[in-house]
């Protein structure tokens, strides 16, 4: 068996491939805070929530109507989604007024009661989502094993993330996000309808968040706990990347998943500590953020 | 970011020149410190520690939030390290408890001057999102470290006999000496906020870049005001780990720093009475919750959500309002 550094190189590769699925997550959950961010200037800490729901919405799709994993791809999203224009509509626009923590404090307290409501019918114990059929098994590549569904997780989410930045950086709707951010009121007197972007602006980072569950939910077990363990990283993914730039927050959580990844393989005792470790040692060198405007 | 800075002036009641009257307020305390005295005659001891030790808690981290205008979500890691700290100390090593708990404050002092080192290099929401970060990097040090046996914590820890003369396994000795401490770290946090050093702390919660130009070094103030924060709410750790009897992961994790929030902001952000009365609703809900099977979190999650929504300014705060006619801002 090749070795590399006195490690297995299937080892090494293996754990690569988990670090890049992390990653993953860790890119469509922090492009998602990013985006509601940039607009809204609230942290949403029901992100985490959000993302927890999207995988219960495609568990539940399945286990009482029957609606398998394509169908619950596009569902899912579409649930959270309007989950989250509601809650924008009735309580986070009336707070854009306010210090910006009581946003992060308001969803910090929807996050507890999403997760308690689950937590209360379902236990705390996870729940199997099967893999679809199509994208069972796996293929050997020469060099590694490669279950396909973890192949499929690693371009949706490229293909989510990128259009998710071809959306704000590329099209008429997302100039006037990117305007709307630099300067509402003005946006607001060429009649734009800001609020109404700032509605869908939650709607969207919110969907991000469902779609990442969903395409988490046959990796990992569906749990009411599944999202509030990721969250907290995705906060250090955020602080490492600086909020100010998509790209920035993309390229920040598939580096420190692999970082995680490769971690594992040489030093697995600290394969949890070293996203933190990493946002300390930016703290420290660039207190901005990697690709922070802001300081 | 200046912009947020200033907004951090609407996060609090502007409490201390406007206060509505004095001499009723000192008898009110008065009457509070009385009530306490008397409390163990009438309710269960063990329960009005409980509410005591995160009414100090709670008044620690208002030191921070109230005062300097910083929302840490990391305080778990103070008030459980110390608890572990003091717990170690006191089981492992034989050592008194009054030993035990200055070597529980020291070490959240110590953890406290690591975490605001790297945080207040940042300021507003990132600052809160740091102090959680560095907070779960301090969970899954706890997690892992032999010291704290994992999932067991540290159980059986001996109250022991307080120096040398009181023997704290005696439910009115234990009581009255948590009561003496908690009110000497409230006094202490009083005099803190009243002193020149805490009148430059509201001036960086008022107007962060003023502060700076006015030549006040606000990083090292900041610094400070953390460090006597984690302090004070690693004292309140070690009375519980001396009080329960034991230390778990449960005192580290965010929940813990979330529900200290959650009390501080019930009771009102920037006000001296309204973290006790935060934490006593809150330990009391949870208390009541725990028999009748309806999930705790979300209940505080709702009293969130109504608070942020609501009433902001805490209920403290609202009765200022109040009392003072004041409609006031946001």
């Amino acid at each position: 068996m090749t070795m590399i550094f006195g490690i297995p190189v299937q080892a090494l590769l293996g754990q690569l491939l988990v670090g890049l699925i992390n990653g993953s997550f860790y890119a469509m959950l922090s492009l998602g805070l990013a985006v509601i961010f940039g607009l809204l200037r609230v942290i949403n800490f029901a992100h985490g929530a959000q993302y927890m729901l999207g995988a219960f919405v495609g568990y539940l799709l399945f286990t009482h109507l029957g609606i398998g994993y394509w169908p619950a791809l596009i569902l899912a999203p579409l649930i959270v989604g309007l989950f989250g224009v509601v809650v924008e509509r009735l309580a986070l626009s009336r707070l854009y007024d306010t210090d910006p923590l009581y946003g992060l404090l308001f969803t910090f307290g929807l996050a507890l009661v999403l997760e308690g409501i689950f937590r209360y019918y379902y236990g705390v114990s996870g729940n199997p989502y099967a893999v679809p059929p199509l994208l069972a098994g796996g293929t050997n590549l020469g060099f590694m094993f490669l279950p396909i569904y973890r192949g499929w997780v690693v371009v949706a989410s490229l293909v989510v993330c990128f259009g998710t930045w071809a959306l704000i950086e590329k099209t008429r709707l997302g100039s006037y996000l990117r305007a709307a951010t630099e300067n509402p009121r003005l946006v607001q007197a060429f009649g734009v309808n800001v609020p109404l972007l700032l509605t869908l602006t939650y709607g969207l980072g919110s969907a991000l968040a469902g779609l990442a569950g969903i395409l988490a939910a046959p990796i990992y077990q569906v749990s009411p706990l599944m999202g509030s363990d990721l969250i907290i990283v995705v906060f250090a993914v955020v602080v490492v990347g600086g909020m100010g730039s998509i790209l920035g927050a993309i390229v920040t959580g598939y580096m420190l998943g692999l970082a995680e990844g490769l971690t594992k393989v040489f030093y697995p005792e600290a394969s949890n500590l070293v996203v933190f470790v990493i946002m300390a040692i930016v703290l420290l060198v660039r207190p901005a953020g990697l690709f922070g405007r802001d300081a | 970011m200046a912009e947020e800075t200033s907004d951090m002036a609407e996060l609090t009641l502007r409490e201390a020149s406007a206060n509505p009257s004095p001499r009723l307020e000192w008898v009110l305390v008065g009457l509070g410190i009385l009530a306490l005295l008397a409390a163990p005659f009438f309710v269960y001891p063990i329960f009005l520690m409980k509410m005591l030790c995160f009414a100090l808690f709670a008044c620690a981290f208002n030191l921070l939030l109230g005062y300097t205008g910083l929302l840490s979500f990391g305080h778990a890691t103070f008030f459980g390290g110390a608890a572990y700290f003091t717990a170690h100390a006191v089981k492992v090593w034989g050592w008194p408890p009054e030993a035990g708990i200055l070597l529980g404050m020291a070490g959240a002092a110590l953890l406290g001057l690591v975490m605001g080192f790297f945080a207040i290099r940042r300021q507003g929401i990132y600052f809160a999102m740091i102090t959680l970060a560095l907070s779960q990097m301090f969970f899954f040090f706890c997690v892992q470290a032999p010291f704290t046996q994992g999932e067991d914590g540290i159980q059986g820890v001996p109250r022991g006999v307080l120096f040398g003369v009181l023997d704290l396994n005696a439910p009115m000795n234990i009581y009255y000496f948590v009561l003496a401490v908690v009110l000497a770290g409230v006094f202490a946090i009083w005099r803190i906020v009243n002193s020149p050093f805490g009148m430059i702390l509201r001036s960086i919660r008022e107007n962060e870049n003023r502060a700076i130009s006015l030549g006040y070094s606000v990083a090292s103030y900041k610094l400070g005001a953390f460090v006597m924060s984690a302090a004070l709410a690693g004292l309140a750790g070690s009375l519980k780990a001396i009080v329960f009897q034991f230390a778990t992961l449960t005192d580290v994790t965010w929940q813990m720093s979330g529900e200290v929030i959650l009390m501080t902001l019930l009771g009102g952000i920037g006000t001296m009475v309204g973290p006790i009365i935060g934490a006593s609703l809150v330990v009391g809900l949870e208390n009541t919750l725990a028999t009748s099977g309806f999930p705790v979190t979300i209940a505080t999650g709702l009293i969130f959500m109504v608070c942020v929504l609501v009433f902001r300014r805490g209920i403290v705060g609202e009765v200022y309002a109040r009392v003072l006619g004041r409609a006031g801002k946001g």
